[in-house]
């Protein structure tokens, strides 16, 4: 496969510079099409993410992006693989909080280090996380949820859309905020899981705004809170984790690109340009800001930005994740 | 009432634009094709599209995935009775009597019925997702986890029953394809389990893998060892449509396979599955002469045909009405809803009544594209049996290869299916059903997981099975179809058994 791919790259680079003339890899970039591997199901939060961004950045860079979705094992499988490609800009990868920060500290033999095999190359947009319960949950606001899951946890459970998920380490957080260790109920993915607080069989869940936002509408959940520093244009009644007295619920799902370790830094820069662009691009942003995606920016976009993230992210989780077991 | 017909009326102005009834026809076409094609399912092919529907209006591009969908499961039954692979969980039944009357020469008839079946299935309960989908809601959401363990226990039954030859060796099938299923990663801690380090096992083996590889790898293999059978099933091809008696014997077929798809379409998780081999387990227990199925009765296509159809339309009511999906493929079409800016949910009836009722509208147009486009082509099919088995298998195995390769971008999924082609043909050589294997292996995970999600919140009380009025009520009734089932087996022993399994 990857001889194959090796190959086919020379013989298109070739041609291409038979074509234009110039050598400088760079130059030509991109030649063919680019692969975006998407390591969760189509349709999924991510994946909705890099197929917007990914349709902007086509344009830019005048070559198609076509979206690969390799899953498995918690996006672990679609990273691994992402890891393993040709560092030539041709295979990216759209990874996110839980592939490459979380996943560290759940999986103990996990193919690839999130910080030293991969090139960052930007964030792309984060998804805020909520403080969720069943409809009829006797508590008016986060104080009096915070106080009744501390009275009542033997008696309470709570949902996630199963180990590693990003449901699964923001409860995690949850609880090690409010000193406790919940039921936990695992569910298949986020769609049975809200099933289930919606009627009512679990009493309270973590959840990614996308997944969220026509249930508290519709008034067949309640929202407590949502874990980001401002409110979201998509819930604005919803309080932030600090105005409703827990500020260290801090929790979003961000999703960015990566590339291959060994991508050449000229590459890096231009698809860390295009990615920008389409962040820019106004019919881009108001389709990611109608899902409640939470858009970067100054200095959390780009390389640096998002190196930084990925190695505050992964402490993080880690000190979660152990502190919970 | 003038509500509904208001709002039918509403659906039927926007679906009978003609570019959305170009969509639709584009939707059902590429269903069909791909349902026909083994291994290239629904979801693969909704997650190749879903780009191509970035251009499109919103409305159209539903309607065409809506399409796709629905057309996959007309298709998939015809793969089902010609050569015996089952392109869906859902058509695993109609393999049973649709391939033996393929066998006998009534291809023809097998391939009429269904879609006759499913376009009655899917009139029914177009008119139900309009009618009840809203107020079916509820009752889905009453459905907890001990619920859905009692209703897998249900299912697990249904697949004892249906076996045709020994109750011994259906029980052996169900036990080792809940064994399979339970490869891959824990669900409560996420630790591997019987995946051997084998980094490909660790999410479990996938559905299409077994079902490839255990029908229609072992089928082919069946076939190339046997060169004369092949100039009978030609010979006998008799005629292409169903007769008058055919059409009378599967009217009640249809009728009840119609309603049990109607009401288990509506759970989420293996609704489509479970109805299609309910129906046929029904159908079964009503005949006067049960040892008919199995070898070819045209009840046993009907039947299981219109019931995964209702199933496939009422699934749609919990993704329209709570924007909650019940299965893999409505996930995507969440997807696709929000890529095209519409949040599913409680509100899109009311904030989006042209794009809920117009696809509403648009299912029962399609249902009728499909029956025009798939009546006709009955005869192509059938004249597929009489391409040459040297051009015919090697375009079957690359086309399930294909598939299957598609499905996760992996070769290890090829090579599995390789070697569940050859545990299908063990199997088959020492009169194994894999039938009901293949039912406990789809059922396996969602019994589990149910199981340890009762015993979670109960606390670890067993007694929740049965306190809880449903799930006692789908226990009660499981006892019940074990007990109907054991009692002729052991009255008839020793000369209905042993001369059943002898065949």
């Amino acid at each position: 496969m990857s001889i194959a791919r090796l190959f086919a790259s020379l013989v298109l680079a070739l041609c291409a510079a038979a074509l234009t003339g110039s050598a400088g890899q760079a130059q030509n970039y991109p030649a063919r099409t680019i692969t975006l591997i998407v390591p969760f199901a189509a349709g999924g939060p991510t994946d909705v993410v890099a197929r917007i961004v990914g349709d902007h950045m086509s344009k830019t860079l005048t070559q198609q992006i076509v979206i690969e979705n390799v899953v498995g094992a918690g996006g672990t499988t679609g990273s691994a693989r992402a890891m393993r490609a040709n560092p030539d800009g041709y295979t990216l990868i759209m990874g996110h909080m839980g592939t490459h920060a979380a996943s560290v500290a759940l999986y103990p033999n996990l193919a690839y280090k999130p910080d030293a095999d991969f090139e960052p190359i930007g964030l792309a947009a984060g998804t805020p996380v909520l403080i969720l319960a069943r409809k009829d949950f006797p508590a008016k606001d986060l104080k009096e949820f915070a106080t009744n899951v501390k009275a009542n946890m033997a008696n309470l459970n709570m949902a996630h859309a199963g180990v590693g998920s990003v449901s699964h380490v923001t409860c995690l957080l949850l609880g090690s905020i409010l000193g406790v260790k919940p039921t936990a109920v695992p569910y298949n993915g986020t769609g049975p899981a809200m099933n289930a607080l919606v009627g009512g069989q679990v009493d309270f869940m973590c959840d990614q705004i996308v997944n969220v936002v026509p249930q508290v509408q519709g008034g067949t959940i309640k929202a407590y809170a949502v874990g980001t520093p401002t409110r979201n244009p998509a819930l604005p009644d919803v309080p932030t984790s600090t105005e409703a007295g827990l500020p260290e619920f801090q929790a979003s799902a961000w999703n960015a690109l990566f590339a291959p370790k060994g991508t050449p830094k000229p590459i890096l820069d231009q698809l860390s340009q295009a990615l920008n662009k389409a962040l820019d691009d106004q019919a881009t942003r108001k389709r990611l800001l109608d899902l409640g995606s939470d858009l970067p920016e100054g200095a959390k976009r780009g390389q640096e930005g998002l190196r930084q993230l990925v190695a505050s992210e992964m402490a993080r989780w880690t000190k979660v994740i152990q502190a919970s077991n | 009432m003038s509500d509904l017909i208001n709002n039918l009326a509403l659906g039927f102005s926007v679906a009978a634009l003609p570019s959305n009834l170009l969509m639709c026809l584009i939707g059902t076409l590429v269903g069909t094709l791909i349902g026909v094609l083994p291994g290239i399912g629904p979801l693969a092919t909704i997650a190749m599209l879903l780009p191509i529907t970035f251009g499109l209006p919103p409305v159209g591009a539903l309607i065409m995935l809506a399409g796709i969908y629905y057309g996959a499961q007309y298709g998939g039954s015809t793969t089902s009775i010609l050569i015996n692979i089952p392109g869906e969980s859902s058509s695993v039944v109609t393999t049973l009597d649709g391939h033996q009357m393929a066998r006998q020469g009534r291809a023809g008839p097998a391939l009429a019925i269904a879609a006759i079946g499913s376009f009655f299935a899917g009139c029914v309960s177009t008119v139900l997702v309009a009618a009840l989908g809203a107020p079916l809601t509820s009752v889905a959401l009453l459905f907890g986890p001990a619920e859905y363990f009692s209703l897998m226990v249900l299912g697990l039954i249904f697949a004892v029953v249906l076996a045709k030859g020994s109750i011994l060796k259906a029980v052996a099938m169900v036990l080792t394809g809940l064994l399979l299923s339970m490869v891959g990663s824990d669900i409560e801690t996420g630790q591997s389990r019987m995946a051997f380090d084998v980094p490909e096992l660790s999410d479990g083996i996938g559905f299409v893998q077994v079902a490839m590889g255990v029908f229609g790898f072992a089928e082919i293999m069946r076939n190339l060892e046997q060169t004369e059978s092949r100039e009978i099933v030609q010979a006998k091809i008799t005629g292409l449509m169903p007769t008058w008696a055919d059409l009378k014997a599967s009217a009640g077929a249809i009728g009840r396979g119609t309603l049990i798809g109607s009401i288990l379409g509506i759970l989420p998780g293996g609704g489509a599955v479970i109805a299609a081999f309910a129906a046929y387990t029904f159908e079964k227990k009503m005949s006067k002469d049960p040892s008919r199925f199995g070898r070819g009765a045209i009840e046993g296509v009907a039947a299981p045909e219109s019931a995964n159809n209702a199933a496939a339309q009422t699934s749609f009511i919990p993704l329209l009405t709570l924007g909650i999906p019940p299965n893999a493929v409505m996930a995507l079409m969440v997807g696709a809803m929000t890529i095209h800016g519409i949040v599913p949910g409680p509100q899109v009836m009311t904030k989006q009544p042209q794009l809920f009722w117009g696809m509403i509208a648009s299912m029962w147009l399609g249902n009728l594209m499909l029956v025009v486009i798939n009546l006709p082509l009955v005869g192509v099919w059938v004249r597929l049996l009489r391409v040459p088995y040297r051009m015919l298998f090697p375009a079957i195995v690359i086309f399930c290869a294909i598939g299957v390769y598609s499905l996760n971008n992996s070769p290890f999924d090829v090579v599995m299916t390789g070697l569940f082609g050859l545990v299908g043909y063990w199997l088959m050589k020492h009169d194994f059903e894999p039938a009901p294997m293949l039912l406990g292996f789809v059922l396996g995970p969602l019994m589990e997981e149910n199981l340890r999600r009762a015993m979670l919140i109960a606390r670890g009380d067993p007694s929740t099975f049965v306190t809880r009025p449903i799930s006692a009520g789908l226990l009660a009734v499981a006892t019940l179809l074990l007990v109907l089932a054991i009692l002729p087996m052991m009255k008839k022993q020793r000369d209905v058994v042993f001369t059943e399994s002898e065949t």
